[in-house]
């Protein structure tokens, strides 16, 4: 336990003396929020309440997102450092130093989800679910990040190289936030586009936060993820850490520097 | 414990490169073991697997008296690793960094600050102490490394080039605590491409060829290992040279080699010091002025170019 909070500790070290990390993961964000929800609010439209309340949920599951890869990106700089070899040549769990990673990056998150709700209630976001209701949806995001972080863990010691990592975050970013309903309602896709959306976790993260909080809910088909949002979000996030953490702490055992 | 390191057939490969083909090694405790081998030979790989950072593929291997494949966890409770690049995370400063170490080893917060505050003073970065460590110099970083890797005062200490791209002071300087800990009984295990680091530091040396070991010994043994002694005799002017070769070949029996250009006689001295006796005898009955009159050894560079078979570059002039 004293690995963890030792270990937590230098991330957190980091966070304060690079605050630009949380710039940088909710610069993009807050832009879709100003852009989407105050710019475009009047153009789009969506049935059963405001755009500007539908496209939230959307935003901070981005956030979620973005936070692959810049946990990955960490994991990978310590590799080509060095460091990772110095704690592997160290009698400490290799789960605490993988744990820590993902410890501080939430805080992060959290930090980006903040200003990314300040700026949602400025252009008139609001949540009109009740209190239980409302956490709950938080702490599904909570949950959708931290498995993100886990996925950003094992992208950072599989892929390694930073301009890689980079590029391919980067574009899982776009692929997984507009594959989903983050930004619009699925009714417009073709067939098995829209079954792959609606299997996307990030779309039923997405609307079960807006059912919990009353925000425009978009539920229409048939599919299992669109008639349970949170049931189906659980389950898939369930399976994806599942699978993710133990392949890397796999990864980590056999990750050689260079 | 007979032995503080041994390995027994160490067997690595990437791929289909096979990148150790069976090392054999075993260092007894205190002393210190110097790894040569020209680039890519496999000293960085023998070193990770020997401290428990790559599964060998074949053989064992034992540190501190523990299997490095079966008991990790022992292993590396009595290892310290300073990798080929210092290992040190550059947002932390240089205290934060040793006070983080020393509580991952479990010394505790304020055994942590104690150790910190010690090895700072002993590697001269109490200075520093409150810089983050990427604003440190090579030579600081490094030094801040090895500390890192003391921390827990390790029964054994892995060196990987410890001393590459420093200047010459750093280098004394990082060479000296060393050899404070091997004073205190530290094994140390020390890889590096300057031979004189392996000439002062090391008790023995093993030299590395492609995976695996080619040659094994002290620096003496290998030295005489790739040849005699030689005497050399300068002359003042090129009229010397005849007569003085003439004698030399009746003091030693052996065809002594002029180089006209140096105005320098070199001959092989089978039987040591009676050889320079009668040489010096012989130049002395003939009169020849003599302006330099040397006994050498090869040196380590030419014991490491000749086992590694790199092509015979001539370092020296003068030589041959
Ligand atoms: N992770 C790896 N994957 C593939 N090949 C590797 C890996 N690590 C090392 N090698 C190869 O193994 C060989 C030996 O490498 P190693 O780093 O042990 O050499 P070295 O003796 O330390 O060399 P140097 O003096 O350059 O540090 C090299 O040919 C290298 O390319
Ligand atoms: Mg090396």
């Amino acid at each position: 336990m004293s690995e963890v909070l030792s270990l937590t500790g230098r991330q957190m070290t980091h966070l304060r003396r690079t605050p630009e990390k949380i710039i940088a993961v909710s610069l993009t964000p807050v832009a879709m929020v100003v852009i989407l929800g105050y710019l475009f609010a009047s153009v789009i439209t969506v049935e059963g309440g405001a755009y500007h309340d539908y496209v939230m949920a959307g935003v901070f599951a981005q956030v979620g997102l973005a936070c692959v890869g810049s946990t990955a990106i960490g994991v990978a700089s310590d590799l080509q450092t060095g460091l990772t070899d110095r704690f592997r040549s160290m009698p400490i769990s290799r789960a605490s130093v993988l744990f820590a990673y993902t410890v501080a990056d939430l805080v992060t998150a959290v930090a980006a989800m903040g200003a990314v709700s300040g700026v949602g209630l400025l252009v008139g976001w609001r949540i009109h679910g009740g209190l239980l209701e409302s956490l709950a949806a938080v702490g599904l995001l909570l949950g959708f990040t931290y498995t993100m972080l886990w996925l950003g863990v094992l992208i950072g010691l599989v892929m390694r190289n930073l301009e890689a990592i980079n590029g391919v975050t980067a574009l899982a970013l776009v692929v997984f936030s507009f594959l989903s309903n983050s930004f619009m309602p699925l009714r417009g896709l073709p067939g098995w586009l829209r079954t792959v959306a609606e299997w996307n976790p990030v779309s039923s993260v997405a609307e079960a936060c807006r059912v919990l909080w009353h925000n425009a809910p978009a539920s229409e088909g048939a599919s299992l993820p669109v008639r349970h949002p949170e049931l189906a979000s659980v389950l898939t996030l369930a399976v994806l850490l599942a699978v993710v953490v133990p392949l890397a702490l796999r990864a980590f055992r056999t990750a050689a520097t260079r | 414990m007979e032995f503080a390191i041994q390995a027994e057939g160490l067997k690595k490969r990437f791929g289909d490169h096979e990148v150790l083909a069976g090392v054999d090694l075993s260092v007894p405790p205190g002393t210190v073991l110097g790894l040569l081998g020209p680039n890519g030979a496999g000293k960085t790989t023998t070193v990770r697997t020997l401290a428990t950072l790559l599964a060998p593929d074949g053989g064992r291997a034992t540190v501190a008296g523990y299997d490095v494949v079966r008991r990790p966890r022992e292993v590396r409770r009595r290892i310290g690793l300073a990798g080929q690049y210092a290992a040190v995370d550059g947002l932390l400063t240089g205290r934060e960094n040793l006070v983080m170490i020393g509580r991952l080893m479990g010394l505790g917060r304020r055994g942590a600050r104690t150790r910190a505050e010690e090895l700072l003073d002993g590697f001269g970065l109490q200075h520093a102490a409150g810089r983050p460590s990427k604003t440190y110099s090579g030579g600081m970083r490094r030094r801040l490394d090895l500390a890192a890797c003391l921390v827990a005062s390790p029964q054994v200490l892995f060196l990987d080039e410890p001393t590459t791209g420093l200047d010459p002071a750093s280098r004394i300087t990082l060479w000296q605590q060393v050899r404070e800990q091997i004073a205190r009984g530290v094994t140390v295990l020390l890889t590096t491409q300057y031979l004189e680091e392996a000439d002062f530091l090391a008790d023995r040396i093993t030299v590395f060829g492609s995976g695996r070991v080619i040659a094994e010994g002290t620096a003496d043994e290998l030295k005489r290992k790739v040849g005699d002694e030689r005497l050399e005799v300068s002359v003042e002017g090129v009229e010397a040279l005849e007569p003085a070769a003439a004698a030399l070949g009746r003091a030693v029996s052996e065809a002594p080699v002029v180089d006209r250009e140096t105005r320098r006689i070199a001959v092989r001295l089978a039987d040591g010091i009676g050889g320079v006796a009668r040489a010096a005898a012989e130049l002395e009955r003939c009169g020849v002025p003599v302006t330099d009159f040397a006994v050498r050894r090869p040196s380590l560079d030419e014991v490491f170019l000749q086992l590694t078979g790199a092509s015979a570059q001539v370092k020296e002039s003068g030589d041959e």
